[in-house]
């Protein structure tokens, strides 16, 4: 039996602009369980970063239920909202979303200070996660003396350090090159092969096909929920060297 | 609980941080933003010492009129009634001068004076515009004098019309630099007198041109024989009571003495005016009250024109990081943190204007204080550091409120 993480029953999520009422999400269910590597897939208009942002826990549907861990979100509170987000979901985003006046550490410390975690502690946990996805030696560089690929690795590292029930990541790869983009993907291979659970979104095919799963959006509904045949594994070994080279 | 408290700390401490880099980043705005603190503050503590310099001095100086003495004059200190009615109040003479003290009872001393400006010279140096008093030697104790040199003149000297004079603390100064003036020779209008005492230093009185420390007393005999004509030709009669609980009761028993030596009937009103301290004290703080409130409110204007400043700059701020409101809520920040996140920045940037213009002020009322006295309290120090806090605060208080309630999505998005 596995852990279910999210419950989506028939979500719905109405914007009005207007006097128009524009229906981003129309009818959502979805279940995701523990350890599962999700791609939510979908051309713009979809409503693919309407359900991200409710997956994120940071907006509430018009209606239905929202259960994650078993705790209903739709009802929650700003504040609980906000107690959710930083500790159960860790957020990657395409435009990597540093604060450019912090250094690296600073960064991953963050959620830990919002969550109330003591100095000492708190930046060895960050130094942690830093270390684990291979920033060691980038721990007091500020973003704008970091590549993009080094950036997300930062971002990720921010993500993973609170030890969160999902990592939520919005077209990660958008904003790099096909070879640091395989290499992000190659950790959050790593990452998900660990035991953690892995969001997905993507409007790439070639991207999403590195998930277990595939969810497709189609003007506000599931068109189709598969598991992925043919599982793109990155090339670990080719990753690993060109990492070196990097 | 302690868990709360904790959390709050770090995100005070975080905003704190946060403050230091953004003020850091953008150093010009920061600096022109402070700017109106820094005057705001620097004027309102400047003005502040000011009136607190002015008051002590005052107080220092209206002191030694003494709360327990009373001035039976011709004229009154404060009075709704027409000049030309007190002018043409008959004068009050020696005479009468020495009835009233046979009659009064309650009194501890009684002394007449009458004074004049004028000039005081030794050698080659000179005093100009002093006060000249005339009285006996009952005078000293209607007062609280003590001496830096010598004594006050005696019954004999006083009774004889000697040409002795008693001099005050500025005079001795402007006159004798080395301090040995007793027993020195001054002249006035011509005439010498020999100085038998010198009176310890009082304190300056600033409003008006009164300075007791810029006092000679010499008999009232002897200013009567020199210095005769229309101006000696009334008195002010010093009656000083027992204690200052008894001042009410002489008051009232002078009153009845001196319509009695005045010959008044039981329907005519009185024609002398008995002044006190008391009544002057009461002008004092109306008139310095007004001051105080209007140069309070102008400088606090300033003060205002300053926050606002900083209020604008902090939505500036918040429009700005946008952007980074949005990730700091997207990995936990609840509202609170984002309001204590740019409440502190504000705060933080006040305090610092406030520091400095605190500074400025120390430095700008020590200039000041060349000219007129001030005062720089402990209290100001706090009260400044404290309104600058407050004034962060509240100036911050819009435009983080704004960034609080920021929907993460929308913030997210942004550009």
């Amino acid at each position: 039996m596995t852990e279910n993480i999210i419950n989506i029953e028939h979500i719905a999520k109405v914007y009005t602009i207007g006097d128009v009422k524009v229906h981003a999400l129309s009818d959502v269910s979805l279940r995701i369980d523990k350890n599962e590597y999700v791609a939510i897939m979908g051309p713009s208009g979809s409503g693919k970063s309407t359900l991200m942002n409710m997956l994120g826990c940071l907006d509430t549907p018009s209606s239905g239920v929202y259960d994650f861990k078993a705790r209903n979100v739709s009802l929650m509170t700003d504040n609980d909202l906000a107690a959710i987000r930083n500790k159960e979901i860790g957020f990657v985003f395409q435009t990597f979303n540093l604060l450019s006046r912090s250094d690296a550490l600073h960064n991953v410390e963050l959620p830990l200070i919002y969550a109330g975690i003591g100095s000492s502690e708190r930046k060895e946990r960050a130094k942690q996660a830093l270390i684990s996805v291979g920033l060691e030696d980038r721990i007091h560089h500020k973003p704008n003396e970091l590549s993009g690929g080094q950036r997300q690795r930062v971002a990720i590292a921010r993500a993973l350090v609170t030890n969160p029930a999902i990592i939520l990541a919005d077209e990660p790869t958008g904003n790099l090159d096909s070879k640091t983009g395989e290499e992000i993907m190659l950790l959050f291979h790593e990452i998900h092969k660990k035991g953690n659970t892995v969001i997905l979104v993507t409007h790439e095919e070639y991207i999403a096909k590195h998930a277990a799963r595939i969810v497709r959006l189609k003007d506000g509904l599931i068109e189709k929920d598969e598991l992925v045949p043919n599982r793109y594994i990155p090339n670990i070994t080719a990753a690993v060297s060109e990492n070196q080279t990097d | 609980m302690v868990r709360n408290i904790n959390l709050f700390l770090f995100e005070m401490k975080e905003g704190f941080f946060i403050a230091l880099q953004s003020i850091r980043a953008n150093k010009a705005r920061s600096f022109l933003t402070m700017l109106g603190i820094v005057i705001g503050i620097s004027s309102v503590v400047s003005m502040s010492t000011a009136i607190k310099g002015i008051d002590n001095s005052f107080q220092k100086g209206i002191s030694s009129l003494g709360t327990d003495v009373l001035y039976l004059d011709k004229w009154a200190w404060f009075s709704n009634v027409e000049f030309w009615k007190l002018r043409n109040r008959k004068k009050i003479t020696m005479e009468q001068y020495e009835k009233f003290k046979s009659l009064a009872v309650l009194p501890l001393a009684v002394a007449p004076v009458t004074n004049s400006r004028q000039t005081v010279k030794f050698e080659n140096s000179s005093v100009e515009n002093i006060f000249l008093n005339g009285s006996n030697s009952d005078y000293v104790k209607t007062t609280n004098f003590t001496f830096d040199m010598g004594r006050f003149y005696n019954d004999i000297e006083s009774k004889a019309s000697r040409e002795v004079a008693v001099i005050g603390s500025e005079i001795s100064k402007k006159l004798f630099p080395r301090g040995d003036a007793l027993d020195k020779t001054i002249k006035i209008g011509g005439i010498s007198y020999r100085i038998v005492g010198v009176l310890s230093e009082q304190g300056s009185f600033i409003l008006g041109s009164f300075n007791p420390d810029n006092q000679v007393f010499i008999p009232i005999g002897t200013i009567f024989k020199h210095f005769a004509g229309d101006m000696f030709s009334t008195i002010t009669i010093n009656i000083r009571a027992q204690s200052p609980a008894l001042v009410q009761e002489t008051k009232i028993e002078a009153e009845g003495v001196m319509r009695k030596v005045r010959g008044l009937s039981a329907e005519e009103e009185n024609d002398f005016s008995i002044n006190q301290q008391e009544g002057l004290m009461d002008n004092y703080n109306k008139v310095v009250g007004v001051i105080q409130i209007a140069g309070l409110f102008i400088t606090g204007l300033s003060l205002f024109v300053g926050a606002i400043g900083i209020m604008n700059i902090m939505f500036v701020s918040v429009k700005e990081r946008t952007k980074e409101i949005g990730v700091r809520k997207a990995i936990g920040a609840k509202r609170r943190a984002i309001l204590g996140q740019f409440l502190m920045e504000s705060a933080t940037i006040c305090l610092m204007g406030g520091l400095v213009g605190l500074v400025i002020a120390v430095l700008l009322s020590l200039v000041i204080n060349r000219f007129m006295p001030t005062s720089i309290q402990v209290s100001a120090v706090f009260t400044a550091i404290g309104i600058s806090l407050l004034t962060g605060v509240l100036a911050g208080l819009a435009p983080a409120y704004t960034a609080a309630k920021m929907d993460p999505v929308d913030a997210l998005r942004y550009e």
